[in-house]
Parts: C-alpha cells; structure tokens; sequence
C-alpha cells in the first residue's frame, strides 16, 4: 500500500555507480520486502539511468518481487531432488490449502506462495520453507497439517472485523 | 607477524581443543544440519554444559557430508574415543552428556562410528565402507574443524600455501598448477593453468579474480558446503591466483539464496584481514590482494563468466561471445581470471604437496578428485569425493548405499539441468570429463540424482527443461524458443497427446539448439532430453503409443484407483483426506474414486493405513474397471 519506502541508507553517494544496481536493489527488498514502483523510479534517477532500463534489469532476476509479500512467506522448494520426491503435489497442496495461486498472497497478508528453484537441502527433500522455519520430507497431507497448526485462528479476525463499527 | 608465528599462535589455541586436553562437542551446523534441527541440538548442549565449561567446549562445524544422518554431533573426549552421533535431537542431548561427557559410556546406540583423522590428515570415520572408496582433498577439514576461526584452519596447514607461493615467482606456481594438471571443476574442465597463464600474460595493471560460487543447479550443493565449512580454502586458493596471474582485487560471486555461505565467508574474510592474510602487504611480502563478495540476484545463467561479469557490471546477466576471452578482457574491461570455487580450494593443497602430487591422484588425463552432490533416491545422500576414474557405480552404490527402500535403480542424472541421464548399463563408466562426455553427461558441475522405478524420464526431463526454458536469457533464437518448443512437446507427451513424429523433433530441435546457442546453458540444456531418448525410449514410446506413464506420474495418463478387495468399508480416511470430495462409498460400502473429480493429488493414497494399502495408481487409466469410474447416476443429483 505504502510506496513511499524511505531508502535514504541506501542510495549512499559511493554508490552512485550502475555497478551497484544489483546490490541497491538487493538492499531495498531486504529492507522492504519488495521494490515498488516508487523505489524503481528513485533509484533510476539517482543512478541516472532511465527507468526502463531499471526494470530491465529487475525482472530479469528471480530473486526480486514486486508486490509485498506475506508476514510468512510459503516458499516451496522445486529443485531436482524435491521435484522427484513428489514436490508439484506439495506445491499444489499448499495452493489448495492457502486458496492462492503461485506468486499470491493471502486476502489476511499472512502467508504469499512462491516456487523457488534450489535451497540446498536435497537430502530433505520435499522442503518447504515457512518464513525461516524449513520443514523437510513434506508430503501434500503433512503440508496441509503444518499450515492448519500454524495458521493464525479465523474466527478471532472474523470477531475483530465484526466488532468494527 | 611471520607465517611461523601465526602458526604457533593457531596451534596453541587449536591443540587443546583436538589433543585429548578438554571435551569438545563439534556441533555440524551447515544449512543441511540447520534444516534438520542442529540449532536446537546446540542450545541444548550449550544449557547441557552450564557449570562445565572449563573443561567442555563447543564449537559449531560445518558438514562432513553425511546429510541424511542429519542433525551430526561429534565429541572429542581426552584419552578416549572421539564417537561421532547421528539423528541427535535435543531430547538425546541429556543422555549424551551423562553419559560420555560427564560419564563413560560412549551411548553406542547412538553412535554412528567413531571419528579419525584430522590435523594434517582428512578426517574419517573407520566403520564406515563408504570412506574406503573416497578420497578427501576438499572436504578435509569439512565438518571437524571451525569455519569460524581461522586458527583451526591455519593449524592443519592452512596458509601454508599462501606462504610458499609469496616466496617464488608467479611463473613458479603456473608451473605447478600446470604439473598438477588440474582441470577447471566448473563443468568444462579447461585446463586451469591455460588460463592462468592467460591472464598472467595480459598487459594491465588493473586485473581480477572471480571465484565462481554461483551454484546454479537445482540439486547441487558443494560450493554451499564448502563455503560454509571450510572457506578459508577457498579465499586461500584466490590469494594464490590472485599474486600468480598480477592481480590485486577478487570477487566471490555467491547465490544470495545461500546466506549462511555468504555469513560464514565474511566472517572468514574479516579474520583474513586481522591476521594480514589478505589487504596490504600481505606476510610482509610487498602483495596487496583483498577478496570482496557479490551477491547473486538468481540467474541460472550467471553461471556462465561472461553473464557473470554482466551482472557484476550491473546489467542483465547475458553471455558475450568469446574471444575476447575475460582473461583478455573481462570485469570493466580489465583481464580478469574467472575459476570455480572447488577449483579454486585444490590450489592451497598444490601448492603445500607440489603438483605432480596432485597429478598422481586419479587419472592421468584429468587428475585429483570430483566432488559431487548425492541426492535423490539413495539411502545415503549428501556428498562424496572421489579420485577421477572412479565408477558410478562405486560412488552409487558403495559410497551412496544404493537405492533406499529396496527399490529398483532406474537412472542418474550427473550435471543438472546442463548434464545427462544414464542408465544401469552405463553404471561401469569411469567418472572423468571425457568418459561422461562420451555417455551424454558432464561432471563438474552438477549433483548426482539417483532416480528409481518410481520416476518418470519422461517427466524428469520435462523438469530439466522447464527449468532451462525459464532460466534461458533469451540472446540465442534456438535457446529461447527452442527450449520452449521442447517443453510443448514432452507436455504433450506426458498428456497422452504425442506422437512418434513428436520424439524426432525433439531430437532435431535439441540438436539445433546445441549447435547455434552461445553460451553452456544453451548448448547443454537439451542433454537431459537427448539422453533420455537414447537411454529410456521405451518410456517416451509407451507414454505416445500406448498412453501409459510406466512409473505411474504423468497425471493426465494415471488414475488413483481403491482395490475393491483391500479397502476396509469402516475406514473412511481417504474420504475426508480428499479435497475434491471425489471419493465416495458404493452400495457394499466400499471407497470408490470418481475418476471424473479427482485431481490426482495423491491424498488417498498417503492416508490409507498401510494394513490395507488400497489405493494403487493405475497406467493407462483405461485399466479402471468401467464400473468404477464415476458415481453411478447420482452426479445429477448432487449438481442440484
């Protein structure tokens, strides 16, 4: 909602370098979550660099994401190992249960859903990863159990809606 | 200070800890061990050791290898067995402690060897057949000593390298990495030397080194291992590289979906520096050399050291055509050596043993050893290391334990995205660069998945090549639409909607992308595809001809289906596990899956008690009796 993301630490003069695009952008998503619209059009302008070309560069990695992201991040793993042990089932089971496609967010902004492609953790495979807790050997049933425990209760937010004049 | 002093100083702080004078739990705390629980195994034995702490130490290590017997805890005891414990979990953390920490009792049930080697020798354990068959250059220290504190390091040798090669030529080490005939581990296998002296002869005063970490495939993960347990070895061998080739700047390029290797690396680069092992004149030899770490931002193709230095440079991470070679002109234009981190971590061993030491390991044509990532379905997973010439089959099944659960072995995919899939018979290849090559695969770069009867090839190289169609820069025509070509047609395979017709265009289309893509992402993404063409193609034709998946994965030609005479009509399990309400009773009472509503999710399958095991898959899914397929009549009466 808020785009106004305050990045004075990071857009520092020394790096007032198309060299440290990467990093900046890396800076602002780990500060923030994500890059906004308005931090895209800031760092273009204090790189002096047309904006385009920012976005360019942005959408070509994997890592950055341009809408906010849940307080809990569902982080499914696809690499090799995970892949073979029944991954697609777990992701489409934590789809099912968290009612959101892949790259969504939960209408609460608890939980957003994304695939990523390797953690490092094949011995475990299927890994699911829930903010920083990694849950290894996940199977579509036991995914749909973690969440259910973990899941904030939604009778209390249906009563804290409710109460709202 | 002098390299013998610094020595001294690690030795005294390291020998009491490793020389039977204190009790010192070694705690494997890598992303694998974290995964699996380590941390809270260390905070119990951090409360466990309360009022025993001067005569108990701990120390977090990195990984020995062994991933599935995850969380690892190994303890060093004075003038008794160091026992290494596997699975531990903080509730066995008390047990450990009164017995062999406070008692003496080596808690056997526990244990899964006891642990030797270490100082100047690859630490080992004896009951264990698998480290008969490795050879540990790399993963010496891994798992026994600190990667926190650079005096563990220093103590076993570490630096010595360095030391010796600030005291002869740069053209004196090329020689004997030239003598070592150590080939570039990053998957090409150029020989390592080559281009060293490349880079040496360039005329510059400004030249760089980039350790290349950014470990791409989805199943590989010795780069992370090895920079979270032991990555002085790394920055050891950069410094060498560093004064050999006239360089005074390098660079780790390292996945950002790797931070614990990126924590433990700057940690190891500050205590670098506090002991003047990296900055200005380093060991007073007059070399300024410091390492700086860039984070990658998730690109399969920064791999390649051309779209490296691109997203270095702040800019989409796209190959350049070579020559000009980065050894030439490379980071902002200046020569730059681009080598791989394992390639980077023999150096230091080089150079202490001389080349032709490292030449006699292996075979003569590509010597020293592989690391590789055991992953998929064998019983033992993590990772191994083994001299060149060494067979699949020794790694798979002497070092991996084979298949787990007595399943059957179906095939290994060796090199990820870029590598191939071979079969059984293919088991006796040797690994060095050149056997592989011929097999369709590649070594160096990629993990070892072991694939089992229950794995589809056909699905699995649609993996492959999923992957690589999104992971395709989109430079090369033949990569960014040929790949997503590619991708269409095994889709349609794994449907039921290919044709014969189908598997020669895959075929041509692979080969045309082989021949015309730039760089090693595109040449190599369609190996998985060819190689399973030439070595499963029996599964691709019963996919097309018959519509049958044979290990039962292919959604759209398999069908979850209850076995009338297993299903127990009281259990009503796969009733309530079913999100698509698909399941219902017939008039016996028994579970029948309407194959009209079911999403394949494999829920039934999971929640039938094994006493029954009544939910089998069936391919093709016309081997569903017609009166078990769809709930008679009633659809239209429930759709009201």
């Amino acid at each position: 909602m808020n785009e106004e993301h305050d990045l004075t630490g990071i857009l520092t003069p020394e790096r007032r370098n198309r060299a440290h695009l990467i990093d900046i952008l890396q800076d602002i998503q780990n500060g923030h979550g994500y890059l906004s619209k308005a931090a895209l059009l800031e760092v273009a302008k204090f790189l002096d660099m047309p904006a385009s070309s920012v976005w360019g560069v942005a959408t070509f990695y994997n890592q950055f994401r341009f809408t906010a992201p849940g307080k809990r991040p569902v982080k499914v793993c696809m690499g090799t190992a995970c892949h073979l042990a029944g991954g697609q089932l777990v992701l489409e089971a934590t789809a099912r249960e968290l009612d959101i496609e892949i790259g969504g967010i939960t209408t609460d902004h608890e939980f957003s859903l994304e695939r990523v492609a390797c953690i490092g953790c094949c011995a475990l495979a299927p890994v699911v990863t829930i903010g920083e807790q990694a849950y290894p050997r996940m199977t579509p049933t036991k995914i749909e159990e973690v969440l259910v425990t973990i899941r904030p209760a939604a009778p209390e937010k249906e009563a804290g809606t409710g109460s709202q004049p | 200070m002098t390299f013998d002093e610094l020595y001294a100083q690690a030795r005294s702080n390291w020998e009491p800890l490793y020389d039977s004078q204190i009790t010192h739990v070694l705690i494997g705390t890598a992303t694998c061990g974290r995964a699996a629980g380590s941390m809270a195994v260390l905070d119990a034995f951090r409360h466990g050791i309360e009022g025993l702490t001067n005569t108990v130490r701990i120390s977090e290590v990195g990984c020995i290898g062994m991933c599935s017997y995850e969380p690892l805890v190994i303890i060093l005891k004075p003038g008794d067995f160091a026992v290494c414990y596997h699975h531990v979990t903080p509730q066995l953390v008390p047990q450990l402690i009164e017995g062999y920490i406070k008692g003496d009792d080596p808690c056997l049930d526990l244990a899964l060897g006891t642990v030797a080697g270490g100082g100047s020798e690859a630490v080992y354990i004896p009951e264990l057949e698998r480290f008969n068959h490795e050879t540990r250059l790399l993963l010496r220290n891994c798992g026994y000593n600190s990667p926190l504190d650079i005096d563990h390091y220093i103590a076993c040798g570490g630096y010595k390298g360095l030391d010796k090669s600030l005291h002869v030529k740069p053209a004196a080490i090329i020689k004997e990495v030239e003598k070592s005939g150590l080939r570039g581990r990053g998957g090409a296998g150029f020989p390592t030397a080559t281009k060293w002296k490349l880079c040496a002869r360039a005329r510059n005063k400004t030249k760089y080194v980039i350790c290349n970490a950014d470990e791409g495939d989805p199943g590989a993960f010795m780069d992370r291992v090895l920079l979270e347990s032991d990555p002085h070895a790394v920055i050891e061998g950069m410094s060498i590289a560093g004064f050999s080739v006239g360089a005074h700047r390098g660079f780790v390029y390292v996945r950002e979906e790797y931070p614990l290797a990126i924590e433990r690396l700057k940690t190891a680069l500050e205590q670098s520096r506090q002991k003047g092992l990296l900055g200005s004149n380093i060991l007073d030899s007059g070399f300024d050399f410091d390492i700086e770490i860039v984070k990658g931002a998730g690109a399969f193709v920064s791999g390649e050291e051309t779209a490296m230095i691109a997203a270095m440079e702040g800019r989409r991470s796209w190959p350049e055509k070579r020559p000009p070679y980065p050894t030439e002109s490379g980071l902002w234009g200046k020569p730059t050596l681009v080598d791989n981190a394992k390639t980077l971590a023999y150096i230091p061993l080089i150079m202490q043993n001389g080349g032709l030491w490292f030449a006699d390991i292996g075979v003569k044509s590509n010597p020293g050893t592989v690391l590789f990532a055991l992953a998929g379905k064998l019983a033992n997973t993590g990772l191994a290391e083994v001299p060149t010439g060494t067979t699949l089959n020794t790694l798979i099944n002497d070092i991996g334990g084979g298949v787990r659960n007595s399943k059957q072995f179906k095939g290994v995919q060796i090199g990820g995205p870029s590598g191939g899939c071979l079969p059984e018979s293919l088991l006796d290849t040797p690994i060095d660069f050149d056997s592989l090559k011929e097999a369709g695969a590649i070594m160096g770069s990629g993990g070892v998945i072991v694939m089992d009867e229950d794995n589809c090839m056909v699905d699995t190289a649609k993996f492959f090549i999923d992957f690589s169609q999104r992971e395709s820069c989109g430079k090369c025509t033949q990569c960014r639409i040929g790949t997503f070509q590619m991708l269409g047609i095994l889709e349609d395979i794994t449907k039921g909607n290919g044709s014969l017709d189908g598997l020669d265009n895959l075929k041509d289309l692979g080969e045309d992308i082989k021949s015309a893509s730039l760089c090693g992402l595109g040449r190599m993404a369609p190996n998985p595809v060819l190689t399973t063409l030439r070595y499963f193609r029996d599964e691709y034709e019963a996919h097309v001809v018959e519509k049958r998946c044979p290990a039962r994965v292919c959604k759209d030609l398999t069908a979850y289906y209850i076995l009338p005479d297993k299903c127990e009509k009281g259990c009503d399990h796969c009733v309530l596990a079913c999100p698509a309400e698909a399941i219902f009773s017939d008039e016996k009472g028994l579970k029948v899956v309407d194959q009209s509503k079911c999403t394949k999710c494999s829920s039934c399958e999971l929640v039938c008690p094994a006493e029954y095991n009544a939910v089998v898959r069936l391919s093709p899914v016309s081997l569903v009796p017609g009166d078990r397929r769809t709930r008679p009549e009633t659809a239209s009466k429930e759709s009201k």
